[in-house]
């Protein structure tokens, strides 16, 4: 099997698309843009869980709690979960756009990328916006404080 | 792939993977700070995924999410996490040094990479030292 090699620098043979929306240049804008955005949303969440006070070791339900009934943190951490899911799905598809030569692989690939983000994405969501700090029957010791208030 | 044996010398020939001709990129910084951006990137995302789901255990109830937790801090997570808060700083400032390459100018993209692993060093001294008291003094 001989295989001829194009000449380095030879311009495409394909011709140029016309119509539609360029989704792989919005792709390429968008990691742009939603990663400058995370820089901000993961540092920020970094700082306050894992560097203010006494860092992972005070994470509890309690903790998470009080954050999940501030509005200014429930905007920040669904912003964070829809922005970083996504650009972790657009990134793991540039990897098998890269590596999964076969198209079934890619097709497999891509598919559960798909599936594994838009279910985290539903699933993070809804916890987020249907979170109840103060279940019923749950031990006083491990609510936050504002509970006992109720 | 078949090797090409018939006919004059060509640089394919002359070029192989041992040794590469014509470029300036090969291992050097540019190769090196992709090679790590992809690294970190899919460390990054197959966490981000468990992250969600045990976060998705306060819904369940405060004692499932303590029980999850409660492994987050123990000593060998806590070097876990560590290695993930160094993945995402390398990736978050070698990003913005990519950013710049596109808008900006692409003929610095060396320093560039130099003042990431600086701002990295620097941030990963302010973040390690106290998270490793946090971890290791409860």
């Amino acid at each position: 099997m001989s295989t001829t090699i194009e000449a380095p620098r030879s311009p495409y043979a394909r011709a140029p698309r016309k119509r539609g929306v360029n989704w792989e240049k919005w792709g390429w804008i968008y990691m742009r843009v939603s990663g400058v955005v995370l820089v901000v949303l993961i540092f920020g969440h970094l700082f306050v869980n894992l560097w203010l006070g006494e860092g992972v070791s005070a994470l509890n339900f309690a903790f998470v709690a009080g954050k999940l009934t501030n509005p200014f943190w429930m905007v920040w951490d669904v912003l964070m979960l829809w922005l970083a899911l996504i650009h972790g799905g657009n990134g793991m598809r540039t990897l098998v756009n890269d590596y999964a030569t076969q198209p079934l692989t890619r097709g497999i690939l891509k598919w559960a990328i798909f599936a594994s983000v838009a279910v985290l994405i539903i699933l993070g969501t809804l916890v987020v916006f249907t979170f109840d700090p103060c279940p019923a029957g749950a031990p006083a010791d491990l609510l936050p404080s504002f509970c006992s208030a109720l | 792939m078949p090797q090409q044996t018939a006919g004059t010398p060509t640089y394919q020939q002359k070029t192989t993977s041992r040794r590469p001709a014509g470029t300036l990129y090969r291992g050097r910084e540019g190769m090196w700070s992709w090679v790590l951006h992809r690294i970190t990137g899919v460390a990054i995302f197959f966490f981000l995924l468990v992250h969600i789901l045990d976060t998705a255990l306060v819904r369940v109830s405060p004692e499932a999410y303590n029980a999850v937790i409660g492994q987050y801090q123990t000593p060998i997570m806590g070097l876990g996490e560590t290695a993930l808060v160094a993945a995402i700083v390398f990736h978050a400032f070698n990003g913005l040094r990519i950013i710049l390459i596109d808008f900006w100018n692409a003929k610095y993209q060396k320093v560039m990479f130099y003042v990431v692993i600086g701002l990295w060093v620097v941030t990963m001294l302010a973040f390690v030292p106290r998270h490793l008291t946090n971890v290791f003094n409860h």
